[in-house]
């Protein structure tokens, strides 16, 4: 156990600790507020049947917010926040950086690569998940918060208008096929989130390796909810095209606990992958600044394994949060060791431990040592990939 | 289903022969699928046979997971520090940088860290993982201590080892004389220990200076 996980935080700095994100979601709850007032016209175009919604997602904005600012404090995530902006803003890569922003949110965020990556099932699955979560938020979000309605055009009852806070926006024919389209948006989206949902099911039910690790709050749950909210809309839509409007209140009810409850579950489970996830265009950049500066090597082999910047906030980090692998000596600390010296020394201070009794001579101590190797680096069994190449099988 | 509390897992890097069964059998795992996540490494491949093998040891309190930024490394109820979640891992690198025993592994492509679980999906409903079931020489062994104490009446299994001032606990153990004299395994003491074997001749013809055959 860490010294620092056995020390106990005084009062006052769990207050503190409470404090700043209780008012960053308190900050980020008002400023959506406000929003909300000025882009209905001061509730003017504010549709009060939906209400419930807005409520929900503001509640969902405050959990959100403490939530991020809370794991923001912890050191890993501080560090790396910081040295993630840091590394987009250093002088001199930021064009480059930009450049790179947009790529890698087109490859990793739209596209979903490594994801496919993974599986291409899987990369399919969240694929269709994704775009119809996006749709649907697109969608409702600005018509739950007044900032987009509907209307007849005055004197041409044939045309309708969008207008999106309060300036009007563009007008179509209301039979028309991109009325459909358009009307219809919370339809595809279902459709889309429907076949992800079971894609996502099919797999839980039949790969014995995501059987072992699942848990129902944390993997089902999600998939539950999302299937709640798209099969009591489509019943919505069936309700009033096909069967008179028969039950609608009931299900206009259930769709809304069903919503109001995915935007409460929000902030608490799998869902806040959503708004942790992009760290990893942060980390892309501290990897690209890492790479084009001084390189750490290991104090055993002597072999480069990582950039010197890395292993010297690792060890900041470390320190942080109470561990003690620092090294009487040369050494230092054990930050400085790579991983491959890591494993060749366990096998070294068990040995030494046999020593006189299972036979073998040391060999002579030439230093620095040579750098282990894995058995077989080919047929995939050696480094994961370039950058697992790169970093410790040089 | 927790992994039963009487079966515990036990490395012995001095039985290991280099066969490589336990990579082979590890790319069986579901959790993992085709991808071993044993690391076996020759210590000094140009002089000596001596190979180790290292899965991960499960640390009471893991480094890699209390480093990782994005909280994606979680330990079960039963001990077993997961593999990073998917939805959470951002393939920084910081636990395969942190771990005391080097074990992870970071799969780029995917943005994703991928560490022994000890076949959780194996382990869990009371089966032995894919590695200790085929290690031949069992220097990767599953079981109870009573089977270990039976077989190996010489060894004894320690899980404390020590980093410069920071000790570490694991689930997972490691084979030590019965009679040494602590129960602490001091890993940077020997760090810079060179390996054991015996010299190697480049010229096997060569008549060795004793009189002997190279």
């Amino acid at each position: 156990m860490p010294e620092a996980a056995l020390r106990e935080p005084s009062r006052s700095s769990t207050r503190r600790q409470v404090i700043a994100p209780v008012a960053w979601g308190a900050g980020a709850t008002l400023v959506l507020s406000v929003l909300i007032l000025v882009g209905s016209r001061n509730l003017a175009h504010f549709d009060a049947a939906l209400v419930g919604y807005t409520f929900s997602v503001l509640f969902a904005t405050f959990g959100l917010t403490y939530r991020y600012a809370m794991w923001l404090q912890r050191p890993p995530t501080a560090m790396y926040w910081r040295r993630g902006w840091q590394a987009f803003l250093r002088p001199g890569w930021r064009r480059r950086n930009a450049g790179m922003w947009f790529r890698r949110v087109a490859e990793d965020v739209v596209a979903n690569r490594f994801i496919f990556a993974r599986n291409r099932l899987r990369g399919l699955t969240h694929m269709l998940i994704m775009w119809g979560c996006l749709i649907a938020v697109a969608i409702t979000f600005p018509l739950v918060f007044g900032w987009l309605h509907f209307r007849p055009v005055p004197g041409d009852l044939s045309l309708y208008e969008a207008v999106a806070f309060g300036f009007p926006a563009f007008r179509f024919p209301h039979d028309s096929a991109i009325a459909f389209f358009l009307f219809h948006g919370l339809v595809w989206a279902s459709f889309l989130v429907i076949a992800g949902v079971m894609l996502a099911v099919r797999r839980r039910m039949r790969d014995e390796g995501a059987a072992a690790v699942q848990r129902f709050a944390e993997d089902f749950m999600p998939l539950i909810l999302l299937f709640a909210v798209s099969l009591t809309g489509l019943m919505l839509t069936a309700s009033y095209t096909w069967m008179g409007g028969y039950a609608y209140t009931f299900i206009a009810i259930l769709h809304a606990i069903t919503v109001i409850g995915t935007f409460l579950w929000l902030p608490f489970g799998k869902f806040f992958h959503i708004f942790q996830r992009p760290a990893q265009l942060g980390v892309g950049f501290y990897k690209d600044a890492g790479r084009a500066q001084a390189l750490a090597h290991c104090r055993r082999c002597g072999h480069a394994f990582s950039s010197r910047m890395h292993i010297e906030d690792l060890i900041e980090v470390e320190h942080q949060l109470g561990f003690t692998y620092e090294i009487p000596g040369d050494d230092g600390h054990y930050q400085w060791i790579c991983p491959r010296c890591r494993r060749a020394s366990l096998a070294m201070a068990q040995g030494a431990l046999w020593r006189g009794r299972r036979g073998g001579t040391p060999l002579p101590d030439t230093r620095p040592l040579p750098m282990p190797v894995h058995v077989n680096p080919g047929l995939r069994q050696g480094p994961l990939g370039v950058e697992d190449a790169d970093n410790f099988y040089p | 289903m927790p992994v039963p509390d009487a079966l515990e897992f036990f490395i012995d890097p001095g039985r290991c022969i280099g066969c490589q069964a336990c990579i082979q059998a590890c790319t069986e795992c579901d959790t993992h699928k085709g991808q071993s996540m044993i690391q076996l490494d020759y210590v000094d491949r140009a002089h000596s046979t001596q190979t180790v093998p290292v899965v991960c040891l499960h640390c009471d309190s893991p480094t890699c997971a209390e480093v990782c930024p994005a909280d994606a490394i979680k330990r079960t109820e039963d001990g077993i520090v997961q593999t990073a979640r998917k939805p959470r891992c951002i393939a920084c690198n910081n636990c395969v940088l942190a771990c005391p025993f080097g074990v992870p592994k970071m799969q780029t492509k995917m943005n994703l860290m991928m560490k022994c679980d000890m076949c959780y999906d194996r382990t869990s409903v009371g089966l032995k993982p894919w590695c200790a079931s085929a290690c031949p020489s069992q220097a990767l062994a599953f079981g109870t201590r009573e089977e270990m104490a039976r077989l190996r009446p010489h060894a004894k299994p320690v899980n404390t080892f020590q980093f410069g001032r920071q000790t570490i606990r694991t689930k997972v153990n490691i084979m030590v004389p019965r009679d040494a004299p602590t129960d602490i395994v001091d890993v940077t003491a020997s760090m810079h220990e060179p390996t054991i074997g015996r010299e190697i001749l480049d010229d096997v013809f060569m008549e060795r200076p004793d009189g002997g055959d190279a």
